[in-house]
């Protein structure tokens, strides 16, 4: 297991596995949009944590459908399949993988990015610990629309569209804890506790569904 | 004895040609009844009163109550035949949950489009980010994820098979709907009809009400079989002009 997550990170890493892409395209995505609001520093740092969240999203759903797919392409998918651990920890360590190569960069992004956005301190934070605590639950939702769409020739897109009406649940309970930590009467600890929960139970529920879905996605 | 006779029954639907036959036998009863109890709903939805603070718009209720809860029904039923499909392999729950999915975007979109059209004149805009309405929203964007998945691969059962297990776990959202009102302060309204204590609506607007919410379920059902006859019969015309395409390739 500890090998199949270091070779996972090292293939993600190194040239071509496009881990830095996501970063990439998450510091774009938030890039554009002072270009489309225009340069209103009170307005951007009051809708900064949800556009920072949004980018986040975005990013993470661009880096799933390299989950399963090199994988399927070199045949090294079939081995998976057929050894003796349960496939839903080899599912479950894969998915870690991902995150640490494509979730955390994002995480470790977000400040530098929350500056851009003219946020205040306590909300870079909270948004820095809103994203790494939701950011693992996009990756295991993402996991099921990987192993579903693995069989199709062009399944990116497809995987965006089945994963986001189920990542939006994430959205609202990070941006809201976000939100929180920053205007007074909301309290902070109730939706975070919530994202936390939410994480924890994809945690358990992705991999099973990916699993599912790898087994029957083979023929 | 009559659990194992039951079973037998269950499986003997495998054989499409036999579920055809049933089909055919029950399609018109299930029509007429649909039809009678939609004349019956819709005459009562039209000649009782309306409310006194809401007016004629009361009437949208009858309409908009049946088929959002049909668009959870659909979900529910898709998910019982993913099971079916995932654990018996059973070929007809295959068809079932393919069949119902258009049905269940369909009931999710009158649900949101009288939902809206009511909101109009009672909170004053077509549409609100609450937690019901945005909710039941995704509920429509994951049926039409999975009539996206079910048309982007070819091989019917492994379509079957992947869709059944995004079905299973998108049925998170189906408690997230139910008790959203309950969860959140919405602007939505509180359950009224299905409560502990009782319906809390006035019994001339309960009527009608569960009158047309049996009819939609009758209609559900009809329309859901005859999309799975529908679909055994596209499968069957796909499978001879397979073979026929086979056989001019052999004697030419």
């Amino acid at each position: 297991m500890m090998a199949l997550l270091l070779r996972d990170l090292k293939l993600s890493v190194r040239a071509g596995g496009g881990a830095l892409i996501g970063v990439l395209f998450f510091m774009t995505v938030v890039a554009v949009i002072p270009f489309g609001v225009g340069p209103d520093l009170n307005l951007l740092s009051r809708i900064g944590p949800a556009i920072v969240w949004i980018g986040a999203l975005l990013s993470a759903l661009l880096g799933l459908d390299r989950l399963f797919q090199t994988e399927r392409e070199d045949g090294s998918l079939d081995l998976i399949l057929m050894q003796e651990h349960p496939l839903v920890l080899t599912v479950l360590v894969k998915c870690l993988a991902h995150w640490l190569a494509n979730g955390l960069p994002l995480v470790i992004a977000s400040p530098l990015l929350g500056l851009f956005m003219n946020m205040s301190e306590t909300a870079i934070g909270a948004v820095a610990l809103t994203l790494l605590v939701g950011s693992p639950a996009l990756t295991f939702i993402g996991a099921v629309g990987a192993a579903v769409a693995v069989a199709l020739p062009r399944g990116g897109l497809l995987v965006s569209i089945l994963v986001l009406p189920l990542a939006v649940p994430v959205l609202i309970f990070g941006v809201s804890a976000s939100y929180a930590a920053v205007e007074d009467p909301a309290p902070f600890m109730p939706p975070f506790l919530m994202l936390s929960a939410i994480t924890m139970f994809f945690a358990v529920l992705g991999p099973v569904g990916a699993a599912l879905a790898l087994r029957n996605a083979g023929d | 004895m009559t659990e194992s006779l039951a079973i037998t029954k269950f499986s003997d639907l495998a054989n499409p040609t036999r579920f055809l036959a049933l089909v055919a036998r029950l399609l018109p009863w299930m029509a007429c009844l649909t039809a009678g109890l939609f004349a019956v709903g819709l005459y009562l939805s039209f000649t009782t009163e309306g409310d006194y603070q809401q007016g004629e718009t009361v009437r949208i209720m009858y309409v908009h109550v049946p088929a959002a809860w049909l668009s959870m029904m659909c979900y529910s039923v898709m998910a019982l035949s993913a099971i079916g499909t995932l654990v018996w392999r059973h070929p007809l729950a295959d068809v079932s949950h393919k069949a119902a999915a258009p049905l269940g975007a369909a009931f999710t979109l009158i649900a949101l489009a009288t939902g809206s059209l009511w909101g109009k004149p009672m909170w004053g805009t077509w549409w609100v980010w609450d937690a019901r309405l945005t909710s039941v929203f995704i509920l429509f964007l994951m049926y039409l994820g999975l009539i996206a998945l079910n048309r982007a691969l070819d091989d019917p059962s492994r379509a079957a098979r992947l869709s059944a297990v995004l079905i299973l776990v998108g049925f998170v959202n189906i408690p997230i709907i139910k008790f959203s009102v309950d969860w959140w302060n919405t602007l939505h309204q509180p359950a009224s009809v299905v409560r502990l204590d009782g319906p809390t609506i006035a019994p001339e607007f309960l009527v009608p009400l569960l009158v047309m919410a049996l009819a939609f379920t009758l209609l559900f059902f009809t329309l859901h079989l005859m999309a799975m006859r529908n679909e055994i019969w596209r499968r069957r015309v796909g499978a001879q002009r397979r073979m026929a395409a086979r056989m001019a390739g052999r004697e030419a």
